[in-house]
Parts: structure tokens; sequence; C-alpha cells
């Protein structure tokens, strides 16, 4: 069967993207731009500012120049594939076989497709008044190839269809730039005159290959159909999901779990296939009277074992409320990410060993609430309450090293308490404290040690730390916040040494 | 000949009682002396009990650390720089300031904190390290433990060999549990010295029970070196209300 390809180009493309985000600038003016060699150059224009003057590749100071009143939005170089890729995915529904072609172009292999909607010419029209409502300008060609669909619709009348066969017919009005040419050879054909494809479509090859290069006969064998192009069609990442439709109506936990083995050794096949574990699972209960129980798991790892999976879930499911009974299982695996099984075997032992804490983990995590475990790392701060922090991970390695020149207790209160004392004279360490009532006498002390607040992060009093002994031998770790000239001083009560 | 064939009998009789009661440690690969010293001779075959659960008890805020720094010296020497320990506790009671650790031999990042908002969850959560053969130890600071849940424990250990230690604040009663041992930790005042400040501190260790061996009690110092053994004996002054134990 022959091919035929329909091309779509989205002439305002990010600006209309833009548009549909932000209706209120239909009025106005405005450009996209990025900032390359320290010049911020536009890289998309809307049609307002078009009309102005203002096009691609200008400097933005020019551009105001010409138009004080121009909107500015930033430019996201990310942002064109992503948009494109996303609308070819929504065009899977006229062709499986959409391809992207950056910047701004989408081709479609619509062979055997277009007869669902009645023919060639409906066909287009139903992308055309869609995407229209969507509010993307666009152009539509369709033609036998690649080459010569990007060609009408580029540069022919929109909404071209280019019979088979009647490819030269169509392109001998086009310029050159249709071919899909490099500026160089543009350049040439310009200085020579052939301003359109037709005035060199018939000259001999060698001379052509001579004067412009291989790439020109290329261009032209692929719009001729002479040379086969193939389209690399998007595939859209289909959802870690997989469904059980039960028999009849589930009422009883052995059936949740037989639904839950089930379900997690079908989706544990695939990211095994395709090496992966799953971050975050949900298991969507639907039940007959319309009313959807959900449950869900995390793990700290990317996991994939049905067993330590299973587990998480286990301890569940004694909150889903079956009522009446569940006729469908859902499950559905919300973050995935990748995990390679076959080095494991290297370094078995560390390895096994933290797949196996990691398990655990996730298990006490799912009782007592995932924040409930720390793992702490050194920071570089002398103020204690700052000089650890969070690990984000069972494997996150320590940046610097953990300082033990300074004496710090064992035991620290998560905020300080106030105490009493009597202080023989300023700068010394107390003589007596009484903390909760009851009174120590200090008998040795080691001090002060001054941190000061880090004036960057918080505003305060500095802190003056003493390391003191009590008569029975228990140790504290006791602050004065403040001066004895400004009069405002206090104790503090912040750890126990052991 | 036969003095000899009676040995072996009685040896392996006595093998077979010590693996009914729950305790490994004449198996080879626990054999490991930790460089206690005096310590590890009230243990059975003068070894420090591994893969078993250890009780100990503190009464105030100030004994607690001592015991803290306690289980901390022998983790130290367990953990070695290489693998995990679990320190679970019974929120909001956990204290311990990681970077005080490393003062101990343990790399902070070792320990795994696990805060149990319920004591049954804490619970829950112990016995759930303690099967985990891929830790080191487990520290769990919890209030009551029942004679139930402490062989729920034992049980646990039995089969992955992971050293627990059960630190109870303030308990009610300080009842039996199926746990190898049963310490008390409590500062004592350090030695005078000719330069000015605190010195290093001192505690008076008092293993209480142990199962299969002899109770006893120690003053020792504990320094960056490690634990010093004090011979001279000083006075320990109790807290009102206080069991004397001596």
């Amino acid at each position: 069967m022959e091919k035929r390809i329909a091309a779509i180009w989205f002439p305002h493309l990010l600006t209309d993207k833009l548009l549909r985000k932000q209706p209120e600038l239909k009025e106005l003016p405005f450009v996209l731009v990025n900032t390359e060699r320290g010049r911020r150059i536009v890289k998309a224009a809307n049609v307002l500012a078009k009309e102005k003057g203002i096009h691609e590749n200008m400097v933005l100071a020019d551009c105001k120049a010409l138009l004080p009143e121009l909107s500015v939005f930033d430019f996201n170089e990310e942002e064109p594939k992503k948009l494109l890729t996303a609308l070819a995915e929504w065009c899977i529904r006229y062709t499986p076989f959409v391809a992207i072609d950056l910047p701004d172009t989408l081709l479609m292999d619509a062979s055997g497709c277009t007869h669902l909607w009645g023919g060639e010419k409906e066909y287009l029209t139903d992308i055309h008044t869609r995407f229209k409502a969507f509010g993307y300008t666009l152009r539509i060609g369709m033609a036998d190839n690649i080459g010569t669909a990007w060609a009408v619709c580029k540069y022919g009348k929109n909404g071209t269809i280019v019979p088979t066969g009647k490819e030269m017919a169509a392109l001998k009005e086009l310029p050159p730039a249709a071919l899909r040419l490099e500026p160089v050879v543009l350049e040439r054909l310009d200085k020579l005159g052939l301003k359109t494809i037709g005035s060199f479509i018939t000259m001999p090859a060698t001379a052509l290959r001579r004067r412009f290069g291989q790439s020109l006969l290329q261009r032209l064998a692929q719009a001729l159909g002479g040379e086969i192009e193939m389209i690399d069609p998007v595939t859209p990442v289909a959802p870690y999901q997989e469904r059980l439709p039960s028999l009849e109506p589930i009422r009883t936990a052995e059936g949740i779990e037989i639904a839950i083995k089930t379900l997690l050794q079908m989706l544990c096949e695939r990211l095994q296939n395709e090496c992966k574990g799953l971050r975050k699972c949900e298991l969507i209960s639907d039940r007959i009277d319309g009313t959807i129980e959900r449950i869900s798991i995390g793990t700290s790892k990317p996991s994939r074992n049905t067993l330590h999976l299973f587990k998480l879930f286990e301890n569940k499911i004694a909150t889903i409320q079956p009522d009446l009974g569940i006729e469908l299982f859902v499950m559905e695996a919300g973050i995935v990410e990748e995990l390679q099984s076959s080095q494991d075997a290297l370094w078995a032992v560390s390895g096994k060993n933290e797949a196996a804490i990691a398990e655990l983990l996730d298990r006490l995590a799912g009782k007592t609430g995932s924040n409930s475990i720390h793992r702490y790392l050194p920071a570089e701060h002398y103020w204690p309450e700052r000089s650890f922090k969070e690990a984000g991970s069972l494997t996150e390695k320590p940046n610097t090293e953990w300082r033990t020149d300074l004496p710090r207790p064992l035991h620290i209160l998560p905020v300080p308490e106030l105490i009493e004392v009597s202080v023989p004279i300023p700068d010394y360490p107390p003589m007596l404290f009484k903390y909760k009532g009851q009174l120590h006498s200090v008998k040795k002390a080691d001090g002060p040690e001054r941190i000061e607040q880090e004036w960057w992060l918080q505003q305060g009093l500095y802190r003056d730390y003493y390391c003191v002994e009590d008569e029975k031998g228990a140790r504290y770790w006791l602050f004065r916040s403040g001066e004895y000239d400004n009069g405002d001083v206090k104790w503090f009560m912040h750890g126990f040494f052991t | 000949m036969r003095r000899v064939a009676d040995k072996l009998v009685i040896e392996q009789l006595q093998h077979q009682i010590e693996k009914l009661q729950g305790n490994t440690v004449h198996s080879t690969d626990h054999k490991i002396v930790l460089g206690l010293g005096a310590m590890e001779n009230a243990f059975p075959a003068k070894v420090f009990t591994k893969g078993a659960v250890h009780e100990l008890i503190s009464n105030n805020a100030e004994q607690a650390t001592c015991t803290s720094g306690f289980i901390s010296v022998i983790l130290g020497k367990l953990i070695q720089n290489s693998g995990y320990c679990v320190w679970i506790s019974h929120v909001p009671r956990r204290s311990v300031f990681p970077n005080a650790l490393k003062t101990f031999g343990i790399d902070p990042e070792r320990i795994l904190f696990v805060d149990a908002a319920k004591s049954k969850d804490a619970l829950w959560a112990i016995e759930e390290a303690l099967k985990c053969d891929a830790l080191i130890a487990v520290v769990g600071e919890i209030t009551e433990l029942s004679f139930n849940d402490s062989r729920r424990l034992q049980l646990a250990v039995e089969k992955s060999h992971v050293t627990g230690f059960i630190h109870r604040f303030k308990p009610k009663t300080e009842n039996a549990v199926a746990c190898v041992s049963r310490w008390k930790i409590s500062p004592i005042a350090s030695a005078a010295t000719e330069n000015p400040g605190v010195g290093f501190s001192r505690w008076h260790v008092q293993l209480l029970k142990v199962r299969n061996g002899q109770p006893d009690e120690w003053h020792v110092e504990c320094s960056p070196n490690g634990l010093k053994y004090i011979t001279t004996k000083q006075t320990v002054i109790h807290e009102p209300g206080e069991r004397s134990t001596a």
C-alpha cells in the first residue's frame, strides 16, 4: 500500500501556547526571549508583534525601541520539544505513527487512516478544526512522502493534498526553501536566480551535484519519492497500571490479598522487563455501590520485589471497607524509577544488606509514618541546632567530617530550658543552679565556649557554653545568653553529658 | 579415658541446654571479644553475649545519658564502621545528639533513628528491626516491657543474631524479662585533677542480672581511649526513693 504523509506546521507554536494559558494577552504584542552571549534574543513573537516588524532572532533592545509597550516573557529551550511531543501524543487519535520535527512541525503517517474520516480532505479538515478550536494556528499538507508534504505544508496553499504521482507538479511553483535545504545552498541558488524548484528540477543531476553538493540531490529525491525517508514515531509511555476485574464481588480480606498478589505479579513482571522499580503504588478498589477505596504505599528505594511490596500493602488491607463487595481492582505505580538488578551480584553482601534495610525501613515507615525515620549527616555549622542535617536516602554520604574536637553532650534538649543560677562573677560558670526544681551545686566546670549566631541565617544573642559537673558526678551543658553589661542575662540547660 | 568421655558428654549436654535457652554465644562466629575487659568475664564463656537482647534501666535524665553513653561504647565496638544500626525511640523522648556519637567511635550516619508515636508501635518496630539480619544492632528506648514482649524479642534475635539493647526509662516496676542481662549505669563524681576542668567522666556500671553469668559492678572512667576500670571505691549518691542495689 502506498504511503500517505500529512505534515502539520504550527507557525506560532509557542505564542499560541502562551495565549492558551493566558488569554488576556490576546490584545497585546509580546515576545519570548532567551539570553544568548549576553544578549536578549527574541525566540518567538506573536502575530501582533510581527505586524509591527518584530521577527525572530532580533535583539530585545531593538524590539523595545520599535515597540515600547511590548511584553516580554522568558523562553524555555525545552518547551518546543515538550509541547510538540504532547501534541503528537494527542494526534495518535488520527494515526498510530506521529513524529515530531523540531522546531514546530508534526509529521503523521496517515496511510490507511483517512477513510475512517470519509476521505483525505475530511481528515485534514477535522485536524484543522480541532487544533483551531484549541487556539493554534496551523497549516496542513498531505502527500506521498515527507519531503513533498513538508513543502506544500510550509509553502503551498493551506490544506493542499498532493495526489500520488503529482509531486513534480506540486513542487514546481514552490521556492527552493521548501526542499529543507541548508542556508548555504539556498543562498547560492538565490544568487543564481533560481527562485522556484521548477527552474532547476529538470537540470542534470551531475551539474546539480557539482554546484550544490549531494544534499540538494538527496532532498530532491526524497521529495519526489526516489529515496525513502522514515519517520521516527513518538511512543507514549503507557501508565504503569494493571487491572483485575473480579467475577464475583470480593468481600473478604483473603480475596483482596489474592487480588493484590496477582496485580503485583503482573506489575513487577513489566517492571522487571523494563529494568525499573516503583517508588509509589496505589491500589484502587471499585466497590459495587460506586465508591472507590484507595490505599497507597511508598518505598524508600525503587523496588520490584513482589513479596516486599505485598508486605507493605498487607499492613493496610484492614483499612479497605469492601461493604457489598469490590468488582474491580486497579493497581497503579505513580512513581517509577530506574532499578538495575543484574549489577547487584558484584557486591552482593552490602547491596543485599542495604536492600534488606531499605525494605525494613519501608515497613517501619508504613506503620509509624514516613517522616518518623531520620538519618543524619554533618552540616558545617557551629550552632548546635544546625550542626547536623537530615539525609535524603540510605546511600547519601557525608560531605564533611563529623567534628570531635569540641565537647558535645550525648543527650540534648530539643529546646533549651531556662534555669536559675547563682554566679560568683560575670563570665564564670555558676556555683549553683536549679533545674526542674532541683538544686545542683557545681563542683567542676569547663568553658566557656562561645558560639556566635550565624547572622546570615538568624539574628540573636550569642551563647557561652559551660560543661559543669555537679556533686553527684552528673554533667550538664549550660549556656548563658546575653551580656551582663546589658543586664538581660539568661541561663539555659541544653544537654546532658555522659 | 572414661573421664574424658564423660566430660565430652557433659559438654554436649550443656551445649544443648544453652541452645534450648536461646543462648548462642558458643557458636564460633559470635566468639569475638569486644575488649570490654573485666565486664566480659561476668558473661558465660567470658564473652559479651551478642545476638541477644540486653536490658538497661535508667531512672532519671542523668542516668539515661550515661546509659546511652554505655550503649554507644558497645555499639561503637560492634559496628566497627560497617553496617547499620537502628535506634528506635518512643517520642517525645529521643534526645540523642548525633554529633556526639562520633566521640564513641560510631559514624552517626550509620544510625537510623526511628521515632514511634505510640509505645505499641515502638515495640513492633523493635521486633521487626531485630528480625532483620542485615542490621548490626538495634537500640530501643521504651518505658515498659512485659515478660511476653521480651520473649517475642528474644525469639526474634535467636533467628537473626542481631544484638538488641532495650533502654527502659523510668519503668514503673523492674519486672522480670527474658533478656540475657540487666544493666544500670549511673554517673559518679570524677577524679580530682590537677588541671582545672571536668576531666573524664566516670560511671558506676551495675550488671544486675546475667544469664549463666556472674552479676557484678564496676567503676569505670570513660575516655576517648575506651573504658578504664577504677579500683578505689567511691560512694554513689542514690536518688531518694531509689532502691539501693549495692
